[in-house]
């Protein structure tokens, strides 16, 4: 039997970091807690030895708040040795779950990580008489570089049952903890920092909200102009100097015909990288020439914000709002991530408390939240036309999410518990990390969305040579036009959106539509239904009950904003 | 000095205060148990947000944003 090796801890303490460092296996790390929501398994070999060592989400106590807490005590259950990994610069509050754990009767290992921290905190931990006073081995350790990992490993066939440390009350916790901080801990005698400054700075109301709109909107503007220089300087010259060239010479080789049709599209020149809805032509631009820019650009971004340590000081600015939408600031999390892709947005609703917050959370995520692909098609079909169109597109969906959560929260039976979070203290970013991660999510893109943009190519050819969509959209024309005023035809850009919204671009752009009647369809397109990727990760998450509600309220309200879009924006 | 018990959304900022009672449900106390919000913690609270938003308070060496509702069920004294 393989031994299972559990990594518990409090939230924020660095323990996907040693997971990285004793599997090789990377997970996303990042500077807030609740980052891990899932459990994530690996391998390690010790001396002949294999253990399977498992990443699991942080948590305060062994008594759960939230469902990914829960997944934490799952895992515990099935833990043979625990990897209790704890931050040292906060050893006290640490203790708590430590003592917990070590009450469990299952061998420990007590890592004190973010040890390089300590010292410029004027913290002094001494590690021998902790070791003593647990009965069980204690590593300081620095995951991030790797220190003290190796002490670790060689220790793993030394963890032990506690037998120092007997089961008690709350109460009994705290004293024995304080007992133990006595012989263990000096804190000297510390003046304000910068980075407590800046800290004090950024989560003060008056200088705080300043700041996050700063912040945010220089945030956007940094990601638009990595995205678009990547496209100008890099992306589009390679495809049409290099790909496409290519691309002709294999269409003179294959000729007209049906496989023509389907790896490079109709048989002609210029060929057309997003219109011409080949395998090779529009399936791989697509994804690489016009999504991908801005998946490196938002994700290296994303990193920056995460890795500092800003979230949640942004979530405590933005609580009141979003407790009126029936979550509370830790909401923004799944909004941020969902930016990227909605994917992880939804699966990070997991660290809301109760059902009612996470069913708002993830149906406005699924609405009103444009993931980078939904991003693309937005900018790629309207950005021509000029940025006011593209305006239109986000007011809609930013008025869109604050009303639809007001009646959410009105409606939605359950309760919205208070925030409660834990600030991390701010932390320079590695450059390093910071690639690493970034390099991460943009190969999870590539294998998601590749595939996925082949199978759409490849279904809408063979419905167009059945000549089903020409049916459908000839069927939907008068509703189309009565309801929405866009043409029939439009309805196969919607069906097509089913599978990945990006795929739509090149099928508005070919259409003959004025620029309004594109932004009704771009609206309807982001709004109406996530991707089937992101829609099976919400039944996972919701229950088959909650996403049919969901579900019914995503189609719902496409109609209706498009049908008020009509009449606003068309006038009819 | 005063030395009556406040609520902690009370305590003005920057000045420590000693937890001398929790109020709320079992399950409410315990969470905050685990974390070190008990009885006899020294806490400062490092700021409110405005319209009764959440206050944000420091104690050990950590910092922690709780809910409006649920800093006034947390008893200081000022010290
Ligand atoms: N300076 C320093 N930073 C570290 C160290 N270990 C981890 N970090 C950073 O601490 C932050 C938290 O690390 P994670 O591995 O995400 O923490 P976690 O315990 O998995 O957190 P959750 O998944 O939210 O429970 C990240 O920004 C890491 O880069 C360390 O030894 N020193
Ligand atoms: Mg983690």
């Amino acid at each position: 039997m393989i031994k299972k090796i559990v990594l518990m801890g409090n939230p924020n303490v660095g323990k996907s970091v040693v997971f990285s460092r004793l599997t090789g296996a990377n997970v996303i790390a990042s500077n807030y807690p609740g980052t891990t929501v899932d459990f994530f398994k690996g391998k390690m070999r010790v001396g002949g030895e294999t253990y399977e060592i498992i990443d699991a989400p942080g948590t305060y106590s062994l008594e759960p708040s939230n469902k990914a807490e829960e997944v934490a005590l799952e895992m515990l259950k099935n833990a043979d040795i625990v990897i209790n990994v704890v931050d040292s610069t906060n050893l006290e509050r640490n203790l708590y779950l430590t003592l917990e754990l070590l009450e469990q009767n299952k061998p420990i290992i007590l890592v004190l990580n973010l040890w390089d921290e300590i010292k410029h905190l004027g913290i002094h931990i001494d590690e021998k008489t902790l070791e003593q006073l647990l009965g069980v081995p204690v590593i300081p350790t620095v995951a991030l570089t790797g220190e003290g990992i190796k002490d670790l490993v060689t220790n793993i066939k030394n963890a032990k049952v506690n037998d120092k440390i007997k089961p008690t009350s709350e109460e009994g916790r705290w004293i024995e903890i304080g007992s133990i901080i006595k012989k263990v801990e000096i804190v000297e005698h510390r003046h304000h920092t910068l980075r407590d400054r800046i800290s004090d700075l950024t989560i003060k109301p008056l200088t705080g909200i300043p700041i996050a709109l700063g912040v945010i909107f220089i945030s956007f503007w940094i990601v638009r102009l990595i995205g678009e220089n990547l496209i100008i300087y890099l992306l589009d010259p390679i495809f049409d100097n290099f790909y496409l060239p290519l691309i002709e010479g294999l269409s003179e080789y294959i000729g007209p015909g049906t496989i023509h049709t389907l790896l490079i599209g109709d048989y002609g020149l210029p060929i057309d990288k997003i219109e011409s809805l080949g395998m090779l032509t529009t399936g791989l631009y697509i994804p690489i020439g016009v999504v991908l820019p801005y998946i490196i650009a938002f994700y290296f971004m994303l990193s920056l914000l995460e890795d500092t340590g800003y979230l949640p000081r942004l979530a405590t600015l933005v609580d009141k709002v979003f407790h009126k939408l029936g979550m509370h600031g830790h909401g923004i999390v799944p909004m941020f991530l969902g930016l990227g892709c909605n994917v992880p947005g939804a699966l990070s609703t997991r660290t809301l408390e109760t059902r009612k917050q996470r069913f708002i959370s993830a149906t406005l995520l699924a609405i009103c939240v444009p993931c980078m692909a939904q991003l693309a098609m937005v900018f790629g079909v309207l950005g021509k036309h000029g940025i006011f169109y593209i305006f239109i597109v986000f007011i809609t969906l930013i008025i869109l999410y604050i009303i639809l959560g007001l009646i959410l929260n009105r409606f939605i039976k359950g309760e919205s518990p208070e925030i409660f979070l834990e600030i991390p203290s701010y932390r320079r970013p590695s450059i390093k990390a910071t690639i690493k991660k970034t390099w991460m999510r943009i190969r999870w893109f590539l294998k998601e969305a590749i595939p996925f943009l082949f199978l759409g190519v490849l279904i809408i050819n063979v419905l167009y040579a059945l000549g089903i969509l020409q049916f459908i959209s000839n069927a939907l024309q008068p509703i189309m036009i009565s309801i929405f005023g866009m043409p029939g035809d439009a309805t196969i850009a919607l069906i097509t959106g089913l599978l990945r919204k990006d795929l739509a671009i090149g099928m508005l752009i070919s259409l003959d539509m004025t620029p309004l009647q594109l932004v009704i369809a771009v609206t309807m397109l982001t709004i109406y239904f996530p991707c089937v990727a992101t829609f099976s990760v919400l039944i996972k998450e919701l229950g088959m009950k909650d996403m049919i509600k969901s579900a019914s309220l995503m189609i719902g309200v496409a109609v209706i904003v498009g049908f008020l879009l009509k009449i606003i924006l068309l006038g009819v | 000095m005063d030395e009556k018990p406040i609520p902690l959304t009370q305590l003005p900022i920057s000045k420590r205060g000693r937890i001398i009672g929790l109020d709320g449900g079992q399950g409410f106390k315990k969470k905050l148990r685990a974390m070190g919000i008990k009885e006899g913690q020294i806490i400062k609270v490092v700021t409110k947000q405005p319209f009764r938003g959440p206050v944000t308070i420091a104690f050990f060496s950590c910092q922690m944003t709780l809910g409006r509702g649920m800093a006034d069920k947390i008893t200081v004294e000022v010290i």
